[in-house]
C-alpha cells in the first residue's frame, strides 16, 4: 500500500475538532498544523460552525480538492463511518489517533475497519497512536507544540509502536543533536506496519537509518520484515519490549526451551544485519553512530584511543573490552613513531600503547598529531577520542579540526565531551561535522560498537 | 523420501512424535550424517549387528511411550561385548510398549544440540548450541532463521560462548567445520521441506570431532493435528 500521500500531503483534514474544547487532540493539532506548518488544514466536525474564524467543514466531502491526509480523532464507533467518507470522497489516507479498538477488546472493530481499508486501497496509521511528526512539513501529535522538545530535522527515521517512547526520543534526539528525519508512532498498527515504512524509506534518499521501536509481530511478520531489512541496504536499528523470558510452560523439547521468543527474535535480528538495541541509550547511541556512519568498513573494529586523562582511556579500554571491541596494543616502532610527532614537553610522559594518553600538558597539535598517527595505521579501523574541555593546551576549534582530520583520513572517528554548557562549541565542533560526540564513555564506545555490529550498508 | 516421510509422519501422528530409529532415517535420507544403526528385534540382532561394526557400541530404548529416554535408563553407552549387549538388550526391551532396541556404533566428540522450532513470528528456525545432557544448564546457543545461507553457519559457530570447544580446547581435535556447515545447512534444508507440520525438533546430542559431524539421538515432536489450529 502506497503510503507515500500520507507523509508529504498538502492538505489534511482534522476531523473531529471541537467548538469549545480547545484542548481536545483535534483541536490542538489543528492549531499547531495551521500555525507552524506548511500544510494546509481543514477542520471537520458534521455539526458545523466556525473555530478560531474558520469555517469547519461538515464533512470530509465538502472540502474542496484532493485531500492527502485525514486526521481521525473522533470516538472510536464513529471511526467506521468517518473512513468511509474519506474513501467516498477520495482522500488519500488517514491516521486514527483514536483508541478503543484491540487494545480495548474490540478487535471485531478493529478488523471491520482494516477489510474495507484493504479493499478500498485506503491506507491508514493506528488506530490508537500519535501519527506522524516530520519536521518542518506535518505534526500530528496531539501535544501543545510548547510542550514538545523537537529535534532539528536530520537522516534517522523512527518507527514506534508506543506514542509515548517516540516522544521520550524526540527528547533524547533534542539532547544529543540526533537529526531526525520522520517520527511515527503506529500504535495498534492495524494495517499499515512496520514492513510498510521500511520499504518506503528504503526508497527515501533522505532517510539515512531506519529506527523501530517494537512491541512484537504477528503471525510471519517478522519473517517479512528481517527479510525487507536484510535487503533495504540501511542501516536497521531496532528495539524490542518484551524481552524477559515469560512464565515458561513445560515444554517437550529443549529447542523449544531454549529458543523462546526473544531468543529467536534476537538471533534472527542479528543473522540479518538489523542492529538490535538492548536498551534505549543503546538505541539512541546507534541511531546517532549510523546516522554518520553507514556500517562497518570490513569485518571487526579495532579501535585506536587517545585522550587527555590516563584515566579516561582505562576506561575507555574497560567499555571496548566490555562491549567486544578490540583495542590492539601498538608495538615498540608504532609507539615511537607516533612520540616523534608530539610536542617535545610531553614526549618523555605519554602512553603511547593505546590508549594514546596525552596528558594534561597536552596541546593542540598534539591530539591532531595522534589522530593523524593512529589513522594511518593498517591495524585500526577506526578512532576514539576522549576530550576533556579543561586541558589548558587546547582550544574551542580543536572538535571541528578532528573531525576534518577523521574525513580525510576516511575512518570513522566517536567522541566523548563531558556534557557542559560553557565548552558546548567543542561538542557541536563534532556534532555539525559528522562526527558522533556521547556525554559518557560508556556511550561513544557504544556508538562504536553500532558500526561493528552494522552489515554494510549501500551508500 | 517424501513418500517415506509422508509414511513416517502418519503412523506417529498417533503419539505426537517420531521415534528415533525413524528420525535416523529421515534425517540420513535429507544427507546428515548418523551413526551406523540396526532396530534390533533380538538379542542376536544386536549382537551380530555389533560384531559387524564394532564395539564399543550403544544400546536404546525405542517406544512409542518413552519420550525421554534418560527417565528409564533408556541410553547405554560403552557396550563392549556380547554379554553386557544382550544383557543390555533385555532390559530395555522390556520396557513398556517397546518395539525393539536401536543398536549403534559409538562415535565420539564435541556434543552440539542441534535443533529447530516453528516460530510463531518468523517461522521455521534452527537452534544450534553447546548440547549433551548440560544443554538447558549453559543455554549457550544461537539461532537462524531457515534457510540458513552458507554465510550464516561460521557467525553462529562464532556466536556460541563455548565456541573455543570448537577449535580443540585443550588439546582435544578440532571439529570439522566443514562437516558441521554441511549439517547445518543440510538440515535448515529438512526443516523447512517440512513446512508447518512439526513443532520442534531436537537433535541431541550431534558428536562433532575432526572428520565427521553426526546426529546421534533425534526427536520430532509433530504439529497439532491438522485442523486443529496451535495457540
Amino acid at each position: 500500500m502506497d503510503i507515500a500521500s500520507l507523509l508529504h500531503p498538502k492538505k489534511m483534514a482534522v476531523i473531529g475538532v471541537s467548538r469549545s474544547n480547545d484542548l481536545h487532540p483535534a483541536n490542538v493539532i489543528f492549531v499547531k498544523n495551521q500555525l507552524r506548518y506548511p500544510v494546509q488544514v481543514f477542520p471537520v466536525n458534521p455539526k458545523g460552525g466556525e473555530l478560531l474564524g474558520e469555517r469547519i467543514y461538515r464533512s470530509v466531502g465538502e472540502i474542496e480538492g484532493p485531500v492527502d491526509l485525514a486526521l481521525v480523532a473522533v470516538r472510536a464507533e464513529q471511526v467506521e463511518a468517518v473512513l468511509e467518507d474519506c474513501i467516498a470522497a477520495g482522500v488519500g489516507g488517514a491516521v486514527v489517533i483514536s483508541g478503543g479498538f484491540a487494545e480495548s477488546g474490540e478487535a471485531g472493530l478493529q478488523e471491520r475497519i482494516v477489510r474495507r481499508a484493504r479493499q478500498a486501497n485506503f491506507p491508514f496509521i493506528g488506530p490508537n497512536c500519535l501519527g506522524i511528526y516530520s519536521p518542518g512539513l506535518l505534526d500530528t501529535f496531539f501535544l501543545p507544540s510548547e510542550r514538545m522538545v523537537r529535534p532539528e530535522a536530520g537522516n534517522v527515521a523512527l518507527v514506534s509502536q508506543s506514542g509515548g517512547f517516540l516522544v521520550d526520543m524526540l527528547v533524547k534526539f533534542a539532547e544529543e543533536g540526533v537529526g531526525l528525519r520522520l517520527g511515527v508512532s503506529i500504535g495498534n498498527k492495524a494495517l499499515i506496519r512496520e514492513t510498510d515504512f521500511l520499504r518506503h524509506l528504503a526508497e527515501d534518499p533522505a532517510t539515512a537509518v531506519i529506527a523501530f521501536y517494537v512491541e512484537g509481530f504477528g503471525s510471519g511478520e517478522g519473517r517479512e520484515f528481517v527479510l525487507a531489512a536484510r535487503d533495504c541496504g540501511k542501516p536497521v536499528v531496532i528495539l524490542k519490549a518484551g524481552t524477559t523470558p515469560g512464565g515458561s510452560r513445560a515444554v517437550a523439547s529443549h529447542t523449544a526451551s531454549l529458543a523462546g521468543d526473544y531468543a529467536v527474535f534476537s538471533g534472527v535480528m542479528a543473522q540479518h544485519g538489523v542492529v538490535e538495541a538492548r536498551d534505549e541509550y543503546e538505541f539512541i547511541a546507534f541511531c546517532e553512530a549510523l546516522s554518520c556512519y553507514h556500517g562497518a568498513p570490513s569485518g571487526g573494529l579495532r579501535l585506536g584511543i587517545v585522550s587527555g586523562s590516563g584515566g579516561h582511556g582505562a576506561l575507555a579500554v574497560d567499555a571496548c573490552s566490555r562491549q567486544g571491541l578490540e583495542v590492539p596494543v601498538f608495538d615498540e616502532t608504532t609507539r615511537a613513531a607516533i612520540r616523534a610527532r608530539l610536542s617535545p614537553s610531553i614526549q618523555g610522559i605519554a602512553g603511547l600503547g593505546n590508549p594514546i594518553d596525552l596528558t594534561g600538558s597536552a596541546l593542540e597539535e598534539d591530539f591532531v598529531a595522534a589522530v593523524e598517527a593512529m589513522g594511518a595505521l593498517d591495524g585500526i579501523d577506526a578512532l576514539l577520542v576522549l576530550l576533556l574541555p579543561y586541558l589548558p593546551g587546547i582550544s574551542a576549534d580543536l572538535s571541528a579540526r578532528l573531525s576534518r582530520l577523521a574525513r580525510r583520513i576516511g575512518k570513522p572517528l566517536f567522541a566523548y565531551v563531558p556534557h557542559i554548557e560553557k565548552f558546548r562549541m567543542l561538542m557541536e565542533g563534532f556534532e555539525l561535522n559528522n562526527v558522533p560526540v556521547s556525554s559518557s564513555i560508556d556511550g561513544a564506545v557504544r556508538m562504536a560498537r553500532a558500526i561493528a555490529r552494522c552489515r554494510p550498508c549501500r551508500k | 523420501m517424501q513418500e517415506m516421510r509422508d509414511d513416517i509422519f502418519e503412523k506417529s501422528a498417533a503419539q505426537g512424535w517420531v521415534l528415533e530409529p525413524d528420525c535416523l532415517q529421515l534425517l540420513a535420507a535429507a544427507g546428515l550424517d548418523v551413526p551406523r544403526h540396526r532396530l534390533a528385534a533380538s538379542a542376536a540382532e544386536a549382537v551380530a549387528f555389533a560384531e559387524a561394526t564394532g564395539y564399543p557400541v550403544v544400546a536404546k530404548v525405542v517406544s512409542p511411550l518413552v519420550v525421554h529416554k534418560t527417565e528409564v535408563r533408556g541410553v547405554v553407552t560403552g557396550l563392549g561385548d556380547a554379554g553386557a549387549l544382550t544383557r543390555t538388550f533385555e532390559r530395555l526391551a522390556a520396557v513398556e510398549g517397546s518395539v525393539g532396541v536401536l543398536v549403534e556404533e559409538t562415535v565420539t566428540g564435541v556434543e552440539l544440540i542441534v535443533g529447530a522450532k516453528h516460530d510463531e513470528q518468523f517461522g521455521p528456525v534452527v537452534l544450534l548450541g553447546i548440547g549433551g545432557t548440560g544443554v538447558e544448564l549453559y543455554k549457550d546457543t544461537v539461532i537462524g532463521m531457515a534457510p540458513l545461507a552458507a554465510a550464516d553457519v561460521p557467525a553462529m559457530l562464532d556466536g556460541l560462548r563455548g565456541r573455543r570447544l570448537l577449535d580443540g580446547f585443550r588439546g582435544a581435535e578440532p571439529v570439522n567445520r566443514e562437516a558441521l556447515a554441511a549439517l547445518l545447512l543440510g538440515f535448515s534444508g529438512f526443516v523447512l521441506g517440512l513446512g508447518d507440520r512439526f513443532e520442534s525438533i531436537d537433535c541431541n546430542p550431534v558428536l562433532c570431532n575432526g572428520h565427521r559431524a553426526v546426529v546421534a539421538d533425534a526427536r520430532i515432536m509433530l504439529a497439532a493435528t491438522t485442523g486443529t489450529k496451535q495457540k
